[in-house]
């Protein structure tokens, strides 16, 4: 059991150096900053159009659908059409404390879990191309984007990732689509 | 002797944070490349003199990149953007007129704690932000 800890954690001190020698040449991704096979497909996936609603409207709809899913806003420029989001939140996960629980036993090692997570939330607005008349805009591109960062036991970042399920953005227009609805109507 | 010795130790160890200290500021002010030829390769002219309408295709095009906006302002304006892919990448894109007829996009990234000094990427996102614009993204010196 000592011979498997102290191998265990060697390997652990080996693997951080590890990272700390390649992290003193980190080098950009080539295609961060390209277009990629998907992009079109993420575009579709976190936009809708309104029709029928002014643009300060649709943002204070969405600033309540935010609101009303715990988000607290950092920034917003109502002339760009911009709001910023974010919300601190667990990242507990009762799978993977069953897993480091069993590891525990098996190896006597502590395996950090996931702990805490910040979520984060751009929503922008843009005017679609085709729809104005008398020269005000009705109809509105929405398009939102998630991401967040999961700390774990250690307080290490453990995910640095894009939000991509497609049923989480469904689900936030269906919720925007009624309180664009409800602000429509003023209600 | 000891007493000696630990206002020796003390001294040292004050030497030692003073100089951590100095050089870890000296970041502050730091560039990698010469700034004219980070300013050449990180930004463009547009023949437009709509600043709004720039901007809100700055942040279309950010977000087909897979950012999402951190702040932007109008009157000054500027975007910043946050990408999060397995990495940290964070970009800071401003617009100002240059001249009678044109804008002057400047963009400036940090990957990780680094600043991007290298011309690809830039150039990668300008590709971007013209096919967006519908306009040609002319090189400036």
């Amino acid at each position: 059991m000592t011979t498997g800890f102290t191998a265990l954690s060697s390997a652990r001190r080996t693997i951080a150096l590890l990272v700390l020698t390649l992290s003193g040449c980190v080098t950009i991704p080539p295609n961060a900053l390209k277009m990629t096979p998907d992009t079109l497909e993420r575009r579709h996936l976190q936009t809708r159009r309104f029709d029928g609603i002014e643009e300060k409207k649709i943002l204070a709809a969405s600033a309540g659908v935010l609101q009303d899913l715990g988000f607290n806003i950092d920034e917003s420029e109502t002339k760009l059409g911009l709001i910023a989001a974010s919300k601190n939140r667990s990242a507990v996960s009762g799978g993977q404390i069953a897993v480091a629980v069993l590891a525990a036993v098996l190896t006597g090692t502590v395996t950090p879990v996931d702990k805490t997570q910040k979520i984060r939330v751009s929503l922008v607005t843009r005017p679609a191309a085709t729809a104005t008349s008398m020269g005000v805009t009705s109809s509105w591109y929405v398009r939102v984007t998630f991401q967040r960062m999961v700390w774990n036991t250690d307080n290490q970042v453990t995910r640095i990732e894009a939000i991509d399920e497609p049923a989480i953005y469904q689900e936030f227009f269906e919720k925007l689509s009624k309180s664009a609805f409800l602000e429509a109507q003023q209600i | 002797m000891t007493a000696k010795h630990a206002i020796t130790l003390v001294l040292m160890a004050l030497a030692l944070s003073a100089f951590g200290c100095a050089s870890s500021t000296k970041q502050v002010l730091a560039t990698g490349a010469s700034a004219v030829q980070l300013r050449s390769f990180q930004s463009r002219a547009f023949d437009t003199t709509d600043s709004e309408t720039t901007l809100r295709t700055i942040i279309a095009t950010l977000q087909d990149l897979g950012f999402v906006v951190d702040k932007a302002d109008a009157d000054l304006g500027s975007v910043s953007a946050t990408k999060l892919s397995g990495y940290q990448l964070r970009i800071t894109v401003t617009v100002r007129p240059r001249g009678e007829k044109q804008i002057l996009v400047r963009a400036n990234a940090q990957y990780m704690d680094k600043a991007v000094e290298d011309p690809k990427p830039y150039q990668d996102f300008f590709t971007s932000l013209e096919k967006a614009m519908f306009l040609m993204a002319q090189q400036v010196d």
